[in-house]
């Protein structure tokens, strides 16, 4: 078969992607974000966001099929992601898939978010192909999570992810409590340009060697914003300053501290020398530069997609669906719903079992 | 041939052919959505005869969000796969013109439909106008279930939890043969998104 064409539908949060790829080549990553009503809300609520999936679904194919220069008729496969996600989010999603697909007669590929953002490393033709076993941080304001990749369309484990909030939630909340606006993650990054990372050592969640049995990969963020909210009464109560830069800078800290430790211990416990970052706050250029640095002392080569990539996408979601096309998966039933819990070893779901002769 | 699709109550699809005949797909649960539209969009086009489609119905409520947009969703995605128009139609508009021309009611009657929250959903009808699309009498308000009755103050109820798509097919039939819009291109939401706006941080305490 030649290389598969595949428009994936992404609408787990608040960004409505439409995706087109050639088998590993990217011909469109299209994205209507509904960011700024949640600006005001200061975090996305689910129902603006679903409300703004509707809106933009239909215009957002349209770009994506001009910027790709392909029909419909051209495609081979529709993608979608079935979750994890928010409910009322992904089901729009999987209404227009299914009736996509349908309208079309083209087979339907419903798949998982989290592998996505890691499919989304395929789509750079120009560096090396991504090797096998990997490990995988994915970070955003949705999940945070770290798993073990052994093969992009049969075998992902879940290794830990966050118990309370997402890394860039606690970003967001933060902010708040600094009266910065929404979203979070650059503000915190702005304000901490001029901070000191070392001024206030705020606690890393779930790091104690007491944690270390039960929750060695796993996150907790509640705890340090906790912390930073107790330091900011503190300073309002004496009536001194609040120190925002150092503050912003501190938390950032300790944030990046504990996803990297956590993230290359995966590494040297599975004697995996691989890791790839995924998800929106890869953009935070702290991570990036710590999780470089100290990849590179400890023997890891690291991978990040374009950052256009790591947000989410519908390009990710294609390029997985093309993947397991060109490994002979057969397409999903059209039975399947939007699950915003979905495991990450579901890689695709309701894959159609084979009729016999 | 028309295809309509509504998510407001149950899952509802229907192809109506240019000789009125019909082909309905549904289920009465009011969730799913989502996991069902596929099929019965599937079962409903392999029942259809060869004919084009022409244009796709869609039901644009009132009816709790989540599901009504799914219906909405796969409608317009399906339109565009075809490269065909979509026309809007108010959820109501089905099951007041099966009143109509199946059940014979005369005079006002109220379609009333559960909106959750011990609300309902009300639109009152009388008769149809001379494009054969029911008339309406008062606009679809929300009001608590409780206060139905002093609100419709003896009009006549008719209380629904699924519609046919076939009888809304109709209904977009003869708006679109008459050069009507029914609907615009936003649901009937009928309530703002439930949200508070953020107040300042909460104290945790020192
Ligand atoms: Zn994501």
């Amino acid at each position: 078969m030649t290389e598969p064409l595949v428009l994936g539908i992404e609408t787990s949060c608040d960004e409505t992607g439409i995706g087109i790829v050639r088998g590993r080549t990217l011909l469109s990553n299209t994205i209507a974000s509904s960011m700024d009503e949640h600006a005001r809300y200061g975090g996305v609520v689910p129902e603006v966001a679903a409300r703004a999936h509707l809106e933009a679904l239909q215009p957002s194919i349209d770009a994506a099929l001009a910027e790709a220069g392909v029909s419909l008729h051209d495609l081979d496969a529709v993608a979608v992601t079935s979750g994890p996600g928010l409910a009322g989010a992904l089901m729009v999603g999987v209404g227009a898939a299914k009736g996509l697909a349908v309208s079309l007669d083209k087979p339907l590929y419903a798949v998982n978010h989290l592998v996505g953002h890691i499919a989304a490393d395929i789509l750079t033709p120009e560096s090396e192909p991504l090797e096998y076993p990997t490990i995988a941080l994915l970070v955003s304001g949705g999940h945070t999570s770290l798993l073990h990749v052994r093969d992009l369309t049969t075998d992902v484990e879940m290794l830990g992810e966050t118990m309370d909030d997402a890394a860039g939630e606690a970003f967001d909340k933060v902010a708040r409590l600094l009266s910065l606006p929404y979203p979070g993650g650059p503000e915190i990054d702005r304000a901490a340009a001029d901070g000191d990372p070392d001024a206030i050592r705020f606690p890393r969640g779930l790091s104690r060697a007491s944690d270390m049995a039960k929750h060695r990969y796993d996150f907790s963020f509640s705890g340090l914003k906790t912390a930073v909210a107790r330091w900011v009464e503190r300073c309002e109560a004496e009536g001194a300053p609040v120190p925002v830069a150092d503050v912003a800078a501190s938390f950032r800290e300790a944030v990046v501290d504990v996803l990297v430790t956590k993230a290359l211990a995966a590494c040297a416990d599975l004697g995996v020398p691989r890791l790839l970052l995924g998800g929106g706050v890869i953009a935070n250029r702290r991570l990036r530069e710590v999780a470089l640095a100290r990849a590179e002392a400890a023997g890891v080569t690291v991978r990040i997609p374009p950052l256009s990539l790591c947000t989410d996408n519908g390009a990710m979601i294609a390029a997985l669906a093309a993947e397991l096309v060109s490994s002979g998966r057969r397409p999903s039933t059209l039975a399947f719903g939007a699950d915003s819990t979905l495991p990450v070893t579901e890689i695709q779901v309701a894959e159609r079992v084979p009729v016999s002769s | 041939m028309i295809l309509a699709v509504d998510t407001s109550l149950g899952t509802a699809v229907a192809i109506v052919g240019d000789d009125g005949a019909r082909s309905e797909a549904s289920t009465a649960d009011p969730l799913g959505h989502a996991e069902v539209i596929g099929d019965l969009l599937h079962r409903v086009i392999d029942d259809a005869n060869a004919a084009p489609i022409t244009y796709v119905v869609a039901g644009m409520g009132p009816g709790p969000f989540t599901g009504l947009r799914i219906g909405i969703a796969a409608a317009r995605a399906f339109a565009l796969g075809r490269e065909i128009p979509v026309v809007s139609v108010p959820s109501h508009f089905a099951p007041a013109l099966h009143a109509i021309e199946t059940d014979a009611v005369a005079g006002p009657f109220a379609i009333v439909t559960d909106a959750r929250r011990r609300e309902v959903a009300v639109t009152v009808f009388d008769g149809t106008d001379a494009d054969g699309i029911p008339g309406i009498v008062a606009d679809t308000v929300l009001v608590p279930r409780v206060e139905l009755d002093s609100t419709l103050d003896g009009v006549r109820a008719i209380e629904v939890a699924t519609l046919s798509a076939a009888d809304l097919a109709v209904v977009g039939e003869r708006a679109l043969r008459a050069g009507r819009t029914l609907a615009g291109d936003e649901p009937l939401y009928m309530r703002h998104p439930d949200v508070s706006m953020p107040g300042a941080p909460k104290k945790v305490g020192l």
